[in-house]
């Protein structure tokens, strides 16, 4: 596999560096066989029809008409455009506005940061499984605000197959906001104080002043928020699992649970290579105009 | 192919800046004024709002777990418990069932600090000689490993995970501990190599050079020269393993057995286990011990827990 590294006809070339070659054995094999091996395999046994064991018996693209029929694969991804679009937006939004307020000058700065933080080093399951007491009909937010007497407060998103989507949100929000509004701040820190002197001199509004100019030169915070965000947000799956593993019915069904349930569960590989080659495929769509946004361009940065 | 790095400079700036900035800039020059005006009153009410918003869910957990059942069944949740026990943390450590078993968290616990230990000391020992490797010892063809590896970290899992567990089949330790010990290893590795390349390249060149001339080797460089000057960075890396690999779900349940599963995995089998009485209280006991670790590191290493989600964001 580094094959070419002896192109230039040296026979010594292959021993110059030898421990760095060596040392870097774990890198290439990982690199090679697991990250470029895996995803291919994977990608060439989505054609197939493996039921409980791959098998190289090729159906063309049956797998995906099949999943592409299913109700719960379409309902999943549904559910994972909902899901994406809400917590892109409000991440951005929430994160911007508390880290614009904590770079106010403001007292207590650690203290708001470190509250706002610790969700996030909170696994999945654990905030899901806090949330699922949260919203507990029964004894959860509903009932609290019931026994203050509006008896008729409904507020039950976890056993509403409408709005459960939306309570799964609830709780990927509090887990990962704190860590938008830190790379906010960071992204706010370093813009120049003189502009926002001379925005000051020129009459302009603060509001403005953030919209029209800090925004824009945040540009590569933002953009790398973004990155994280997404791709954080298509491998959504413990979250779902604690919360409602995928209920009422199949209403919180996402891609990563139906590729896993498949995969593991239905004895049914094909479709699960066939889900995961299409979670594959979003990915792409996400970080191929990033990447080219950020190495394609000109090659500004070193 | 080295401006890959750029991606990791948000994370790598926000800890230093946001310490240095703060009693210095700050984007708008003027001094503080009356403490009462009315714009600190909007932005300390909001910012109060949100502090409590954020702390709700950790107050609920704790006052949950130190009722008794009767009590969750008439009170609110947001009640503080009339009577405090602690049975309900008892039992969820020593009792609570997942399954046939009925032994509670204390073995998800240990099997936990069984992964997390190994994991964490092997991918951080492979990925900092890796990463050394990468940023003094360049050699043809290395940058294009790592750039697979790079933007291998962003496969979804789930598109990796079958080959995996043929591959630790035919090695015959899919299951157990060594095989989630070597998946963890793997995906710890495109962050891990990253941060510790990116470190060892802003080091200073000449100490480099200056051992070279010495004649001292590869190994003899990493050792005397570089690991002393890497304690920062190793503290960031484990920090960064230790909560991810603690925090990790799915790993867990696809690559090991019931009597190996980690803590995560079997506190939600506790919790939706669809058999029996819901016992809120100890479901939230369970809850709060399983967050314990990573919350008692984030706690303790403070800015430097920053620094390293910042950078293995990435990973999650």
């Amino acid at each position: 596999m580094a094959g070419h590294t002896q192109s230039s006809g040296r026979p010594n070339q292959w021993l110059r560096n030898l421990n760095a070659k060596i040392a870097s054995v774990p890198m290439i094999l990982t690199a090679v066989v697991i990250f470029l091996g895996g995803t291919i395999w994977t990608v060439v046994y989505s054609f197939t029809n493996s039921k409980l064991l791959p098998r190289l018996s090729f159906v063309g693209l049956d797998q995906y008409e099949r999943l592409w029929d299913a109700p719960r694969w379409l309902v999943s991804v549904q559910n994972l455009a909902i899901y994406g679009i809400f917590s892109l937006i409000f991440s951005l939004v929430i994160g911007f506005v508390l880290a614009a307020l904590m770079d106010q000058k403001i007292r207590f700065e650690n203290t708001f940061r470190t509250i706002m933080l610790y969700p996030f080093a909170l696994s999945f399951i654990v905030t899901g499984l806090v949330w699922q007491w949260l919203l507990n009909p029964e004894f959860g937010i509903q009932s609290v605000v019931r026994s203050l007497g509006w008896e008729t407060f409904t507020f039950d998103p976890l056993y509403n197959a409408d709005i459960v989507i939306y309570g799964i949100l609830i709780a990927a929000l509090w887990q990962g906001t704190g860590l938008v509004m830190c790379l906010m701040l960071a992204g706010l820190r370093g813009i120049d104080e003189d502009i926002w002197k001379a925005a000051r001199v020129d009459g302009i509004p603060m509001w403005k002043t953030y919209i029209f100019v800090v925004i824009p030169m945040m540009r590569g915070v933002f953009i790398t928020t973004l990155v994280i965000i997404a791709s954080g947000i298509v491998k959504v799956y413990d979250l779902v699992v604690a919360q409602t593993s995928g209920g009422p019915g199949i209403a919180s069904e996402v891609p990563a649970k139906y590729v896993y349930d498949y995969m593991f569960q239905a004895q049914n590989l094909g479709q699960g290579f066939a889900a995961s080659t299409m979670m594959l495929i979003t990915v792409a769509i996400i970080i191929v105009p990033w990447a080219y946004l950020e190495f394609g361009g000109g090659r500004k940065r070193v | 192919m080295s401006d890959i790095v750029a991606f990791n400079s948000v994370a790598e700036e926000a800890a230093p800046k946001a310490q240095t900035d703060r009693v210095i800039a700050g984007p708008r020059g003027r001094k503080p004024r009356r403490a009462l005006s009315g714009r600190n009153i909007m932005i300390y009410g909001t910012l109060i709002v949100v502090a409590l918003y954020y702390l709700l869910p950790l107050y609920v957990m704790v006052m949950t777990s130190l009722k008794g059942m009767p009590e969750i069944r008439l009170g609110n949740i947001f009640a503080p418990p009339v009577e405090i026990t602690f049975e309900p943390w008892v039992k969820a450590w020593a009792s609570a069932c997942t399954g046939l078993n009925c032994d509670g968290l204390s073995r998800g616990f240990w099997n936990s600090v069984r992964i997390t230990v190994p994991s964490t000391i092997v991918s951080i020992a492979i990925a900092s000689v890796n990463g050394y490797a990468l940023a003094n010892w360049r050699f043809k063809g290395a940058e294009l490993f790592f750039t697979i590896l790079i933007v291998g970290a962003f496969i979804p899992y789930q598109v990796m995970i079958y080959p995996i567990v043929i591959v630790l089949r035919e090695m015959g330790i899919y299951g157990t501990l060594t095989g989630l010990i070597i998946v963890h290893t793997i995906f710890g590795m495109p962050i891990l190599t990253l941060l510790f390349r990116n470190y060892f390249a802003g080091l200073p060149e000449e100490l480099f050079k200056a051992a070279r001339v010495d004649g001292a080797g590869f190994w003899t460089i990493y050792f005397k020269i570089m690991l002393p000057m890497s304690l920062p960075i190793f503290v960031v890396a484990m920090i960064l393993q230790v909560t991810g690999i603690w925090n990790d779900f799915l790993f867990g349940v696809v690559f090991t057995r019931p009597e190996y599963y980690p803590m995560t995995v079997q506190l939600n089998n506790i919790v939706n286990s669809v058999q029996g009485v819901k016992e809120y209280n100890v479901n939230m006991a369970a809850t709060i011990l399983t967050g314990a670790v990573p919350l008692f590191v984030y706690f303790v290493s403070g800015r430097l827990f920053v620094r390293g989600i910042a950078a293995g964001a990435v990973k999650g």
